[in-house]
């Protein structure tokens, strides 16, 4: 590559004409087969991924997943060990970070800590020249966007962790970026001011008409935010999908358990008809709906997911999927949180509305579309290919 | 709270309500127990340097001849001693400018890891184990007019006849570098690796190429580290002594102060204009110490980690 492009220089002229922003200030991101390793260990594997302009994206995982080696080789902090970035056509990977112009929140928030929130804030914007009275009005916009026009003349560390993480945010969007990452902004934050920032930042990036990519472990916080989420497990891509689409179908158990599915139950297949299966061990018996089109074949093991709000004590007519004993019950205003413990010891955890205190017998149902059984060989052709052969 | 006996401290307070309560204003201002192991520091400070310190600051004042500030006023009057102050300033200052100015891009790269930085590492740092004399000696045989380096140079056809670089100001310059050199070099090294790593990166993601990174991030954090290396630096090189001596003209362009004190004690016998050229010296060296100290104070000197 002969000329680096600058997309820096293009941020600033689209800037320029400020009041008129394009909705989205990038049409198309790709990710192709990015993948980085630290020596020997491979903290990310290839990554294919396209981030089309103004989508709000969450990269979600447990810790030590890759997330935030993801980031920084989106960033162009890590090299890449192979694959490439390609941004409206141009190639980006090799371009340094300084001449990408994305916006970054660390996870640390990396705060300079000899300025002040407002030197802070307009630290990017007088690297890349802008003129003075310029940055002025644009620092105090987003300084009142991220309510800190009061300590704008604090130093770092004279503010609160909050605080902090938003002239973070701010540092970051001042420079209307078309590109935003977020590495776990929000988890030094108290559940209430998280909630709060939790809407703000979604704010922010409808009214700048940002494009942001956002880590974070807390599903919650990916499900209400995200346009879409890339599920991530020991560097590796377990699914990729709408909000509603890993909630309703996770395409493994890594991803169901993240998606809320608290009771993952082993058992085997008795009966299997189409996608509708069977499955039984010791005093659990469940009827649930084989996922991602694989057929299940009888006697083979399954991971049967269930949600604790989609199990329910027996009414009239129900067929019961298990008798168990409430062992410990959690009072949470309307329902109660029950973990029961079957006679041969499988934990199950469900939703009462009625009372039930510990110690008590339950008989427990749970409806066909709402278990969902994964056949045991991990979501490969070889599963498929099985069940294939006995049907 | 009770068990340890607290009779030694200085402010042991007498009545008992009184005695929380004052412990609690105590500790406000960082004043506690663990205070007293700086007692047998501060006793030998006091034994070892106020005592000959004030023994020589009276016998200062009590010349053979011209009153109480006779010796003081002989310092000044006569020109040869007079110069020497210049002489030690133009020595000290450079030299602890260089060694400053050398140590940041050395450790600027060194934070990086590299094959071979530990042997660099030692390299850089060896000279701290010399001294001053065996520094001097090595200068003398290296730079020397039959040294190597000038037989480097007679080899290679750049010079005709020896450059002069010892027995003159720049052999005491540069002996003064090179022993002073690795303390510098420890000194800001330590203060760079204090500075999160993230900073320069967040700087890089908002615009800053390598430069301004520098620039507006590191070298701010760093200054108030650099001004106590300078410090430091200064000092060393404001006492020379050895060095002046051995490799420089002890008798013209590098008669420093030291050197005048040394001769009016130890040859002419003359002990009280001995003392008061030591006093002019440290009056000297302080007053240099306060102005970087003020300086530094006005200066950011909160913490330089990532989450400020
Ligand atoms: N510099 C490094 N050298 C070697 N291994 C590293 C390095 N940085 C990260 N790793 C490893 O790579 C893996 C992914 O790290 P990463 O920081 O991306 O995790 P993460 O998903 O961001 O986790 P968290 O949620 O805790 O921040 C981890 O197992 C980590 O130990
Ligand atoms: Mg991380």
């Amino acid at each position: 590559m002969s000329a680096v492009p600058d997309m820096a220089g293009g941020a600033k002229e689209s800037v320029g004409k400020a009041g008129a922003l394009p909705p989205s200030q990038l049409v198309e991101l790709q990710l192709r087969g990015v993948s980085r390793a630290y020596g020997s260990y491979t903290a990310l594997h290839p990554l294919d991924l396209t981030i089309r302009g103004g989508e709000f994206v969450a990269l979600l995982g447990p810790s030590g997943c890759g997330k935030t080696t993801a980031l920084n080789c989106l960033a162009g902090l890590l090299p890449l060990t192979a694959g490439e970035i390609v941004l409206d056509g141009r190639r980006v990977d090799t371009v340094p970070p300084e001449k990408r112009g994305f916006g970054m929140v660390f996870q640390n928030y990396a705060l300079f800590p000899h300025l002040t929130v407002r030197g802070n804030v307009a630290f990017g914007l007088k690297m890349r020249g802008v003129a003075k009275p310029e940055i002025a009005r644009r620092v105090d916009e987003v300084l009142r966007l991220v309510r800190l026009g009061e300590q704008a003349n604090r130093h770092p560390g004279q503010l609160s962790g909050g605080q902090q993480q938003r002239v973070a945010i701010a540092r970051a969007i001042v420079m209307e970026p078309p590109l935003v990452l977020m590495d776990e902004p929000l988890s030094n934050l108290d559940a209430a001011l998280r909630l709060e920032m939790r809407s703000e930042i979604r704010r922010i990036h409808q009214e700048f008409g940002l494009t942001t990519v956002y880590v974070t472990h807390d599903q919650e916080e990916a499900l209400s935010l995200a346009d879409r989420l890339v599920v991530l497990e020991a560097g590796r891509v377990s699914q990729i999908g709408t909000p509603s689409e890993l909630y309703e179908h996770p395409a493994d158990p890594h991803v169901a358990a993240f998606m809320g599915y608290r009771n993952l139950l082993a058992l085997d297949v008795v009966s299997a008809r189409g996608t509708a299966a069977v499955a039984r061990r010791g005093g659990l018996r469940v009827a649930g709906t084989v996922v991602g089109g694989a057929r299940a074949a009888e006697g083979q093991e399954v991971t049967v997911a269930i949600r604790p709000e989609d199990v329910r004590v027996v009414g009239p007519g129900d067929q019961p999927v298990a008798e168990v004993v409430a062992d410990v019950v959690e009072y949470h205003g309307r329902v109660l949180h029950v973990e029961a413990v079957t006679r041969e010891g499988d934990r199950i955890h469900l939703r009462a509305h009625g009372q039930v205190r510990p110690g008590d017998a339950l008989a427990v149902a749970v409806d066909a579309d709402r278990a969902l059984l994964f056949p045991k060989e991990s979501a490969g052709s070889g599963g498929s290919g099985r069940a294939e052969a006995a049907s | 709270m009770s068990g340890l006996p607290l009779s030694t401290t200085p402010a042991a307070p007498p009545g008992t309500p009184a005695r929380a309560a004052l412990r609690h204003r105590l500790a406000e201002r960082g004043v506690d127990r663990t205070l007293l192991l700086v007692l047998p520091a501060a006793l030998s400070v006091v034994a070892l340097f106020c005592y000959p310190f004030l023994y020589g600051l009276q016998l200062s004042f009590q010349p053979a001849k011209g009153g109480v500030f006779g010796a003081y006023r002989q310092f000044f009057a006569d020109p040869f001693s007079r110069k020497s102050v210049w002489a030690t300033f133009s020595l000290a200052i450079p030299a602890a400018l260089i060694n400053v100015g050398v140590s940041v891009p050395i450790s600027y790269r060194m934070r990086r890891e590299f094959r071979g930085k530990r042997l660099l590492l030692a390299l850089l740092v060896v000279p701290i184990t010399l001294g001053t004399v065996l520094t001097a000696e090595g200068v003398l045989e290296f730079y020397g007019p039959a040294g190597w380096f000038n037989r480097t140079l007679h080899l290679l056809g750049l010079a005709d006849s020896p450059v002069q670089l010892t027995m003159n100001y720049t052999g005491v310059l540069l002996s003064l570098i090179i022993s002073g050199f690795p303390f510098a070099y420890l000194l800001t090294h330590s203060y760079l690796s204090g500075i999160h790593p993230s900073l320069e990166k967040a700087a890089a993601t908002l615009g800053a190429g390598w430069w301004q990174r520098f620039r507006h991030v590191t070298f701010p954090l760093l200054l108030p580290g650099l001004m106590t290396t300078f410090c430091l630096s200064f000092v060393m090189a404001f006492a020379v002594f050895p060095s002046a001596m051995m490799v420089g003209d002890p008798n013209g362009s590098t008669h420093v102060i030291s050197i005048e004190a040394y001769q009016a004690a130890l040859e002419r016998f003359d002990y009280a204009q001995g003392s008061a050229d030591a006093m002019i010296m440290t009056a000297l060296m302080l007053v240099v110490l306060a102005a970087v100290t003020g300086l530094r104070s006005r200066l950011y000197r909160g913490s330089t980690g990532g989450k400020g």
